[in-house]
């Protein structure tokens, strides 16, 4: 099951630098695209691989390239989608960090496959070391006609560049980044229309993320139906995912999608398991957006299967007893995590990081971390619990842009799976003022089964 | 009063933010509006005053209130004055599951100040942000656009000191090593 | 044309039109409340949320519901489609929640407010708000920012509607204020002093959907119902000139343009006609103007005052002629 694609020569020291890329087998599949196949053959073999978003939607990467409008005269852009800001999240920085070719001949690719002349990178600002980084690897390829005018002596020509985000989380929001691309507040876009049809500068635009981009090129080498005879089901190929939290080796993996979760976390191919020995107490599996799941559904699904690490195993259950694979942003909670606090934290995120273009998530966000905060610091009241998933209920799916459901869903999961640990915060006020009381006396649910 | 000092990018950086410019249509130059404020952050001491930004508005051919909408409303420009090295500890959850929350506490006590301060002698600003994208090597820091990883205290110490002796501030531009 | 059925009414309306401007075309009841959209401004609506609706069909090709609730106001109709306004429980509950976020950070000050009776928020949470606020933490406040002496910003009732942003770009020669921070606390500013003055600047006090823009030269002059609307013009180089003088007696105490049934203006006035032209002589006035949308103004109207008044001479002549009062004859009902 250890197959490894995006990641198969991370071991190689240098590979950052064209020569050992090349190398290594890098460009070979913009030397097999651009001399061999037609645009829409390489976006026929995106298809057939079943490649899915990335990014944490989890859309079919092929479909969405079907949908790009193609009036004749006007441009079409390719942007990656480089703004990985999801908390728990950090395998866009590791493979663009190590591997910066891997995504820059995707782009090509990519280009090619879109029909776009010019493309770029927008990566979060914070990130400006890992555009350093970038930056050196497109001058390398302009150095070597990878970029440019007629590629490889074909007539294919491209233009790569990267710009910095200014540090919001809104703008990984597909036109939120459009909006930010085009040097304004990443307010994201009323929609329809789409930025297939109405993107950058008004013109047809496609926004990928990193690691699907950079899965492109492997797709080419290897042709869609193979890539698809990789995972398990329709969740095909591999994914990273970035592990952290009370685990002895968090880090970036790569797996097969299909391994099952336990393994994932107690391996020591993987997570090696629960840091000091504790036991799990909880598991984020897709980035602070996703339901959080106690130790027992995200080990076994309800009905007692055991959960795997693809798109359709952790959502199965729906919301009630499953979650999603998201960015695949992998926090694990030991029994001495506080669940009540963990959950302000996340509201402070969304609360911080609502744009405030759109009223339920400007106003909504806010009241949820004041009222958790509370909770949090022994100032809760019961009636408190209800108003929450009452609030969460009055954002979801009243938003322009999936913010206001990625606000409510952590709030509404934690109370769902948690109600008790919230109760005895509100209980206990001064038993909670410490806000290390889990780690000395870590909180045991009474409908707690006894997980593997 | 003492006599303004007249802003304008060093002819080196207003060759980099002309070639930023030239990387989007025509017309559209406006889109050049995040590197060149973090050029100009980086130029003009770590922060992003009123004629700053009206000098970023100049070379951009808009209108400056079209600058003070976009600074604003990014979390990492300054618009008010911070000390040399901004330390910006991320508290997301997955790092303060590993101590950030101690290592703002410690920041605090060792430098005196609160969050949101400057130290007195202008050296250090504390600020706290949210996620990284740093999870894995929790606790953490940045400082420019350096990331300081897997932080103890007495790391975080060491770090201190390596910043007041070198006395510089550390931004964005700042080359690879 | 595309066929649209709103709340089991069937309109035909041609393609491109939004479900709103179809629900506006049928009228009544089933038409969405509206905060931030404005017909007569571009790129408009969709922010403020108040609009949505839920499409239980989402064209006749294509019968499947859509998922969420949409932005009436932005999502144009296709052929076939099906919508719910007043007749989805679900959806009027979503607009109760849209009503409560809008007002838990409003100050309520309405007793103190120049926009109270002709304020968008005041009626949507007449129509549409609970009696009592769950919302238990301070209100947010802002820094008081002068931004010139016609029009007063009190951001503390701000909704973010983006209008008067959207009329500094599409009808003023520079826009000079804008949208500051973001989240909670983005705010209407001009970001440094500066007054927002041109020849257009005080549409934005029209445009306003809450008392966050109101007129300075009318502050605290007049609860707006104890004004008198009438139709007036003049010859004006700026604008069209047709406007709506607000009388106190015989003293105009302001100067607006002239708003339709769904309150929005259609003709944009100048601030010549809006704040240098106070006095009757510069006007040639039509007559008394007819709020056609439901407001506390037309509740006051004069003309009923009129019509009660000449109620009153009528029984009076009665009386004095030795007849009996007609009682039954007076109506408060235009």
């Amino acid at each position: 099951m250890a197959r490894k694609i995006l990641l198969v020569n991370d071991h190689i020291e240098g590979l950052a630098n064209i020569d050992v890329y090349r190398r290594n087998g890098g460009y070979a599949a913009v030397e097999k695209a651009l001399k061999t196949m037609t645009p829409d053959a390489v976006t026929e073999e995106v298809k057939k691989s079943g490649l899915r978003g990335r990014g944490g939607a989890g859309f079919p990467a092929g479909m969405k390239w079907s949908f790009l409008a193609k009036p004749p005269g006007v441009p079409r852009y390719l942007v990656c989608n480089a703004d990985e800001s999801e908390p728990g999240t950090f395998k866009d920085r590791y493979l663009m960090e190590r591997n910066p070719h891997s995504l820059i001949e995707g782009m090509i690719v990519s280009s090619f496959a879109l029909g776009a002349r010019t493309s770029y990178i927008y990566i979060r600002g914070e990130y400006y070391y890992v555009l350093q980084i970038l930056e050196k690897a497109i001058a390398e390829a302009y150095e070597v006609g990878l970029l440019g005018k007629n590629i490889m002596g074909t007539d294919f020509s491209l233009d790569l560049y990267v710009q910095p985000g200014g540090g919001a989380y809104i703008c990984g929001e597909e036109t939120g980044l459009i909006e930010s691309l085009e040097g304004k507040r990443g307010n994201p876009r009323i929609k329809p229309p789409f930025p297939a049809v109405v993107g950058v500068w008004g013109c047809p635009t496609v926004v990928n993320n990193v690691e699907t981009i950079a899965a492109v090129p492997h797709i080419v080498n290897m042709t869609g139906d193979e890539y698809a005879k990789i995972g398990i089901g329709r969740s095909t190929g591999t994914k990273l995912i970035s592990a952290s939290g009370h685990i002895n080796k968090p880090g970036v993996y790569e797996i097969e999608l299909g391994l099952p979760v336990e393994e994932f976390i107690y391996s020591d191919a993987y997570c090696g398991g629960i840091s000091e020995g504790r036991s799990l107490k909880a598991v984020v599996a897709g980035g602070s957006s996703v339901p959080v799941l106690p130790a027992e559904l995200i080990l076994k699904t309800a009905a007692g299967e055991p959960r795997l690490m693809s798109y359709e195993s952790l959502s199965d259950g729906g919301f009630a007893t499953g979650t999603m694979l998201g960015s695949g942003g992998f926090i694990v909670y030991s029994e001495t995590a506080c669940m009540v606090r963990n959950l302000w934290n996340f509201s402070r995120f969304y609360h911080h990081e609502s744009c405030g273009q759109c009223s339920p998530c400007r106003e909504g966000t806010g009241w949820m971390e004041k009222i958790l905060h509370n909770i949090e610091s022994g100032h809760g009241k019961v009636t408190d619990l209800d108003l929450l998933v009452d609030i969460c209920k009055k954002i979801e799916g009243n938003t322009i842009c999936p913010l206001g459901d990625a606000a409510a869903w952590p709030v509404a999961s934690h109370i769902r799976h948690f109600r008790e640990e919230f109760e005895y915060h509100i209980n206990n006020p001064e038993k909670v003022k410490d806000p290390r009381h889990c780690e000395k006396q870590p909180f045991v649910r009474k409908a707690q089964s006894n997980p593997a | 009063m003492a006599e303004q000092k007249e802003i304008k990018f060093s002819e080196e950086s207003l060759k980099v933010a002309l070639s930023l410019m030239r990387r989007y249509p025509v017309g559209k130059q406006k889109s050049a509006m995040l590197p060149l404020l973090h050029l100009a952050q980086a130029e003009f001491d770590g922060w992003l005053s009123v004629p700053v930004m009206n000098y970023v508005a100049s070379l951009l051919e808009i209108k400056p209130v079209e600058v003070y909408e976009v600074a604003s409303f990014y979390s990492m420009f300054n618009l008010k004055p911070v000390g040399k090295c901004l330390l910006e500890v991320c508290h997301t959850s997955p790092c303060w599951l590993n101590g950030a929350d101690e290592l703002v506490q410690h920041l605090q006590k060792k430098l005196n100040i609160k969050v949101g301060e400057t130290t007195a002698d202008g050296m250090f600003s504390l600020k706290t942000v949210e996620c990284l994208g740093s999870c894995g090597t929790a606790p953490m820091l940045q400082c420019g656009s350096k990331y300081y990883e897997k932080l103890t205290h007495d790391k975080m110490d060491e770090l201190l000191d390596q910043f007041k002796q070198k006395g510089e501030r550390p931004t964005y531009l700042d080359p690879l090593q | 044309m595309f066929k649209v059925t709103i709340d089991g009414i069937e309109t035909e309306v041609e393609p491109g039109t939004t479900i709103l401007q179809a629900a506006r075309k049928i009228g009544g009841e089933i038409v969405p409340p509206t905060m931030c959209y404005y017909s007569s401004l571009e790129g408009s609506g969709g922010y403020c949320r108040t609009c949505i609706v839920k499409v239980s069909a989402g064209s006749a090709k294509d019968p499947r519901p859509m998922p969420k609730p949409v932005a009436s106001c932005r999502t144009p109709v296709q052929d076939g489609m099906v919508v719910q306004n007043i007749t989805s429980p679900e959806l009027l509950e979503a607009r109760a929640g849209v009503v409560e976020f809008l007002l838990i950070n409003h100050p309520l000050d309405c007793p103190v407010c120049d926009q109270a009776g002709e304020c968008d928020l005041q009626n949507l949470g007449f129509a549409h708000g609970k009696e009592e606020s769950r919302y238990d933490f301070p209100r947010r406040v802002f820094e008081k920012k002068d931004i010139g002496n016609k029009i007063q910003l009190h951001m503390t009732r701000c909704i973010l509607c983006y209008r008067c942003v959207k009329v500094a770009d599409q009808l003023t020669p520079g826009r000079v204020h804008g949208v500051m921070n973001r989240g909670d606390v983005a705010e209407i500013s001009t970001y440094i002093e500066q007054a927002v003055d041109n020849d257009m600047s005080g549409n934005m006090i029209d445009v306003c959907p809450v008392g966050a823009l109101t007129d300075k030269t009318f502050r605290f002059k007049s609860r707006v119902w104890f004004v008198n609307p009438t139709d007036a013009h003049r010859n004006c180089t700026k604008c069209s000139g047709n406007v709506v003088l607000w009388f106190h007696g015989t003293e105009i105490y302001r100067v607006s343009a002239r708003k339709n049934e769904w309150n929005e203006v259609k003709e944009f006035i100048c601030n010549d006609c809006r704040f240098e032209n106070k006095k009757i002589e510069n006007w040639v006035v039509e007559g008394p103007r007819k709020i056609e949308r439901k407001s506390v103004i037309s509740q006051n109207h004069y003309e009923q005052y009129n019509q009660l008044k000449a109620q009153i001479e009528k029984q009076r002549a009665r009386l004095a002629n030795g007849e009996t009062p007609d009682i039954g004859d007076i109506s408060l009902r235009t």
